[in-house]
């Protein structure tokens, strides 16, 4: 596993499998775009406001897949003073970021055929507006400091502290009464969503996956050419 | 037809604005990620080609400069 994650091995890998990356999510936002748009059933209740969820879902768990393993590399970092793995976090942070935006956006959007507001002060809503603000505080935390050990330390303050809201967004639905539905894909019950609509939010979440997936990689390069740069004026 | 797609029983306001405003951000975060990475390349090539004969001997030797020098197009292993 860390093997994978060294960096010669991830820069070496990213060269070769960027490309490929690329155009499978080509082809892959391509179908789902048209099964989103077209192929897909409207709702008997919201009607075609629905296909909304086909951009709002996927960015959501994207927004939150990627703080959480953001979390969990700061604290292995901190742990096991790798600093390969603050690199990989401060990488995925702006994938994340802009995945936490589009869902809030989106939302946003979706909210007003369906509950007649384009805003509310909703638990999961303000717990997701406050993912955003920990992704934007996280980057902006590499960019505002001048010491790169300062730089590193509030970074990893801010991936840990924020770690806490993942819980507290995902469950906000079960503990409160909120205007936001509740899961309707579970992974350890039944699913209530019909596979005419389960399909297409499966190829749009991939495809959404595999971009985070080019621009981490394209992030990961630049950061460590970033470091081969200091290095060359060392020699 | 078309038509239909577009409006979507007046829906299609929303929805084609949800669409696009998530392609946008792609595109965007696609470029300026791209540019962000060239950027650093460019800079590499240009420290690289100012190195003396015996230091470019050493930072070839290097697994990862190869690799950046392997996207320069007209640099001559």
């Amino acid at each position: 596993m860390f093997q994978i994650i060294n960096p010669k091995n991830l820069f070496s890998l990213s060269n070769k499998i960027r490309k490929i990356l690329f155009f499978s999510f080509i082809i892959l936002i391509a179908i789902g775009l048209s099964e989103a748009l077209w192929f897909s059933p409207k709702d008997y209740i919201q009607s075609h406001a629905v296909r909304i969820m086909y951009v709002h879902v996927p960015s959501a768990w994207i927004s939150l897949g990627t703080f959480l393993i953001m979390g969990l590399l700061s604290i292995f970092s901190f742990i096991l003073k790798n600093k390969n793995f603050l690199i990989i976090s401060k990488c995925l942070a702006s994938s994340g970021f802009m995945f936490s935006l589009v869902a809030l956006v989106t939302g946003s959007i979706w909210g007003k055929p369906t509950w007649g507001t384009w805003w509310a002060w909703d638990s999961r809503i303000t717990a997701m507006l406050l993912l955003g603000f920990f992704y934007l505080m996280y980057i902006l935390s590499w960019q505002i400091f001048e010491k790169e050990e300062t730089k590193q330390k509030i970074s990893t303050i801010i991936a840990i502290l924020g770690i806490i809201n993942i819980p507290i967004i995902k469950f906000s639905v079960d503990w409160w009464s909120t205007l936001h539905q509740s899961s309707s894909v579970n992974i350890l019950s039944k699913s209530t969503i019909h596979s005419s609509m389960m399909v297409p939010l499966v190829i749009m979440t991939v495809a959404f996956v595999v971009f985070s997936a080019i621009i981490f990689l394209m992030k990961y390069n630049a950061e460590i050419i970033k470091l081969k740069n200091k290095g060359l004026d060392r020699l | 037809m078309i038509e239909k797609l577009f409006s979507m029983e007046g829906y299609g306001i929303f929805v084609w604005s949800a669409f696009i405003f998530t392609l946008f951000c792609c595109c965007i975060l696609y470029l300026v990620t791209k540019i962000q990475l060239k950027k650093q390349e460019n800079k590499f090539f240009v420290k690289f080609g100012k190195l003396a004969e015996d230091k470019i001997k050493i930072a070839k030797k290097q697994k990862i400069n190869k690799e950046i020098l392997v996207n320069k197009p007209d640099y001559n292993f």
